[in-house]
């Protein structure tokens, strides 16, 4: 009752303590009354819910309780919450187990997978002899690479850099790789891509391309097999006329090892998660991506829908990307690869070495002038491949069909150079007023350690570093090249215009008989005329 | 991102490849505190980088004790030394828009608007003024439009007060792991604009003490909307990547009170979003 006090006179609750004086007592005097009133007034208190069970009392308690525990700032601002996180807490304990069990998968098993990258092998230490006899080491020295490009502020986390690391020597223990190289990761909208770049050795491609010799016979007898049987079924009924349309002829795609097709690329959504081999590259596919912009997803068997329809999923035009993000954006230093002496420069070559009396130009004349930098892959003509070929070279099949004057209809098909191989960038064209490259040092702090970084305008996403005698290129986004302009789709084709109008085949109301002798008639009037008209003549002579 | 968190923060975002030097970060450690301190900030953002042909900007912000009021916006060219932009007004985002191309690197260049839009530049001429717009507006305007589009916040991260001011919810404990993978989750942090469309039933379940912003359930393109979701890290980080202004990255670590984002790109819309998806 007598909460406050006591006070002393000189304190404005004077007098306040003393029964009948205190500001709450003026309610209910009688003290048996005020007894049965706060007992009533506990058992409103104690009443449990009809809805939840609780009871206000309780939640009082425990809502008091926890913040004589916690003792927030600004209690009173934030009770509302504070009331609500009670409550939640009474469920928590009664669904435990179930949201654990939901909970558990995804994360886990993900942390289950990166963990597996760092067992080792138990055949680790024969794979050590190995490499001593090969020569140089087949895997790429990833965290070196990521340590330059974070002095340019580019790359993954380092634990993602590390774990990539790891996922390449699963990948060179699977596939027999003879060099290999992170080239970059590439992001989708449900899962990103990181891609390596790696070239096999040299037994194991001429098997797959047996593999894949062996595919294409066997799916052309079946063809063959399939055109007899329709062949029989035709000459039963007669057959509508064939439309003379001839496709052009299909650009074959470059040999592996050569060109777009120089190196194989494997990708995986995720370290950890298994690397799967991309198929080479079809100038079509080159051709069709340069004119669509699509966003990746992540999967690759997605379709790409889109117009003019590209031959192939996801994983085509993930490659035909790759292919013209290197032949655009890989540079090395100048002098750095030279062309062998034995090969001529004019067939256009398409291999290189190491020059060994190469000698690495100053970080500020790296940074200050484009020249000092070359592209080490070649560029992809407006054919879709590296190296021209005429299309209008048919194979003997055809030839014996009886086409050739077809072949001399066909227009003349210009051949196509590219800049040759080891071209300097200062020669790439910029985009209006936007240079193909922009160069930068990265720190002028401190010149004495910094290095040179380029980045490509053209390809977004596109680094290279330069150090001393390393250098490496890397491409980090979305896969697609910048355009001032819009991306306008292709329009589709006109539609097919009807066949003239022609007299021949207009028509026409045949003449009745009436119109028919009149018109008879009509004649053998004028002949009358005209017989009369040369008598005349001859009698005026 | 909180100036406070910045290393963490970055690695979360770092998977799309972008992010500082260890210069640049040093640098930002040493005077975003600064920046607090001389400006009076309550909080202090970094914003991210817009790159230039020839250099690149990088952005801070600062937040006063109302969360949602007009910030300031701060740029600098080697994260040392920081000017304050002015706010952006109508008339400058206006004329951003027209200007279209990367950003020069240079402050004080000047686009000529007679070439890019002859009606406009007639209008400034009327009104005594030069027929130009100065990078720096650009700038301005540009990172406007960038907050005001894909600025982004976990649902149940702000509250707002009954007097209107906008404060951090203490109480935020994260986003679950279900919750963090719908697009309804997250909010645009500006003036909400279609929050009186919804229908009743929809806004009978809304707490407007948490449910005052527009969520980004309703971007266009509707269906497939302009957002990546992804779980980076084996689920333990929620990223979402902005495919209308591309380098724009949000994280959250669910469960947990961390989430921020930061532009790391070139300043451009991309207009070609309907023909990519």
């Amino acid at each position: 009752e007598g909460g406050h006090g006591p006070y002393q006179p000189h304190e404005p609750g004077y007098g306040l303590d003393q029964p009948g004086y205190s500001p709450y007592e003026d309610e209910i005097p009688d003290a048996q009354a005020r007894m049965l009133a706060i007992k009533n007034a506990k058992a409103y208190l104690l009443k449990t819910s009809t809805k939840s069970g609780l009871n206000l009392y309780d939640h009082f308690a425990a809502i008091l309780t926890k913040i004589l525990d916690e003792q927030p700032a600004n209690t009173v601002d934030i009770i509302e919450t504070i009331s609500q996180d009670v409550k939640w807490a009474q469920f928590r304990k009664k669904m435990d187990t179930l949201r654990d069990e939901h909970l558990i998968p995804p994360t886990f098993e993900a942390a289950e997978k990166c963990k597996a990258l760092f067992i080792k092998e138990a055949g680790e230490e024969e794979h050590e002899e190995l490499d001593e006899e090969m020569g140089e080491p087949a895997l790429p020295n990833v965290m070196e690479t990521a340590f330059y490009f974070e002095q340019a502020g580019i790359g993954l986390s380092k634990d993602e850099c590390y774990y990539i690391f790891l996922a390449f020597k699963n990948l060179i223990s699977v596939q027999p790789i003879q060099t290999c190289r992170f080239w970059g990761k590439i992001l989708g909208l449900e899962m990103n891509y990181i891609i390596a770049e790696v070239q096999l050795r040299e037994g194991e491609e001429e098997e797959e391309r047996e593999e894949e010799e062996e595919e294409t016979v066997a799916e052309e007898e079946k063809e063959m097999g399939e055109g007899e049987e329709e062949e029989e079924q035709k000459e039963k009924e007669p057959e509508p006329p064939k439309s003379a349309y001839k496709p052009p002829p299909e650009i074959p795609k470059e040999a592996n090892g050569t060109g777009t097709n120089k190196y194989v690329y494997f990708v995986c959504n995720e370290p950890g998660k298994p690397w799967v081999k991309l198929p080479p590259v079809t100038p079509a596919q080159i051709v069709c991506a340069r004119q669509i912009k699509k966003f990746f997803t992540g999967r690759l068997d997605a379709p790409i829908v889109s117009f003019p329809p590209f031959p192939g999923n996801e994983a085509n035009y993930l490659r035909a990307q790759i292919a013209r993000i290197s032949a655009g954006t890989h540079v090395s230093p100048t002098g750095f690869y030279q062309f062998p002496e034995d090969e001529e420069e004019e067939e256009g070559g398409d291999t290189y070495e190491e020059n060994p009396e190469f000698e690495p130009p100053p970080v500020a004349e790296m940074v200050e002038s484009l020249a000092m930098w070359a592209h080490h892959v070649k560029g992809i003509l407006k054919q879709g491949r590296c190296v021209w070929i005429n299309p209008a070279q048919k194979s003997e099949e055809d030839e014996e069909e009886g086409e050739e004057e077809e072949e001399e209809e066909e227009e003349e098909h210009q051949e196509e150079t590219g800049q040759p191989l080891l071209t300097l960038i200062s020669e790439d064209e910029g985009m209006k007023n936007i240079p193909a490259w922009t160069a930068q040092a990265s720190t002028n702090l401190i010149p004495e350690y910094s290095i040179a970084i380029l980045q490509s305008n053209r390809w977004p996403g596109a680094y290279a570093f330069a150090s001393g005698r390393k250098f490496e290129n890397i491409y980090f986004g979305w896969g697609h090249k910048y355009s001032p302009e819009s991306h306008t789709p292709a329009l589709p084709p006109p539609a097919e215009a009807e066949f003239p109008s022609e007299p021949g085949i207009t028509e026409a109301a045949d003449p009745t008989v009436e119109e028919e002798l009149a018109f008879k008639a009509a004649q053998e009037e004028a002949l009358a005329e005209a017989e009369e008209e040369e008598e005349e003549e001859g009698e005026d002579d | 991102m909180e100036a406070l968190s910045l290393p963490a923060a970055l690695s979360l975002v770092a998977g799309g490849g972008a992010g500082l030097s260890p210069e640049l970060r040093a640098a930002l450690g040493a005077s975003l505190p600064l920046l607090q301190r001389d400006y009076r900030f309550e909080r202090v953002w970094f914003w991210g980088c817009i790159q230039g042909v020839r250099g690149a900007y990088y952005i801070a912000q600062g937040l006063g004790p109302d969360r949602a009021a007009p910030r300031s916006r701060l740029y600098s060219l080697n994260c040392l030394d920081w000017s304050l932009l002015t706010p952006a007004t109508e008339e400058m985002l206006a004329l951003a828009e027209e200007v279209k191309g990367r950003f020069q690197g240079d402050p004080s260049f000047e686009y000529s608007l007679a070439e890019i839009n002859p009606e406009a530049a007639a209008r400034l001429v009327q009104s005594g003024k030069e027929p130009v717009m100065k990078e720096e507006a650009r700038l301005i305007a540009t990172i406007e439009q960038i907050d005001r589009a894909v600025g982004i916040v976990p649902r149940g991260a702000f509250v707002k007060t009954p007097l209107g001011s906008v404060h951090e919810n203490r109480h935020f404990e994260g986003l679950s792991l279900a919750e963090a993978k719908k697009l309804s989750s997250y909010f645009h942090f500006t003036e909400p604009t279609n929050l009186k469309n919804k229908t009743l039933l929809e806004k009978a379940d809304l707490d407007p003490s948490t449910d005052f912003l527009n969520s980004l359930e309703h971007d266009i393109p509707h269906g497939k909307g302009s957002w990546s979701i992804q779980l980076e890290k084996g689920g333990s980080v929620v990223v979402l990547r902005s495919l209308l202004w591309l380098g724009l990255t949000f994280y959250h670590v669910p469960m947990t009170k961390q989430f921020g984002y930061v532009y790391f790109g070139t300043g451009e819309k991309n207009l070609d979003l309907p023909f990519m998806l």
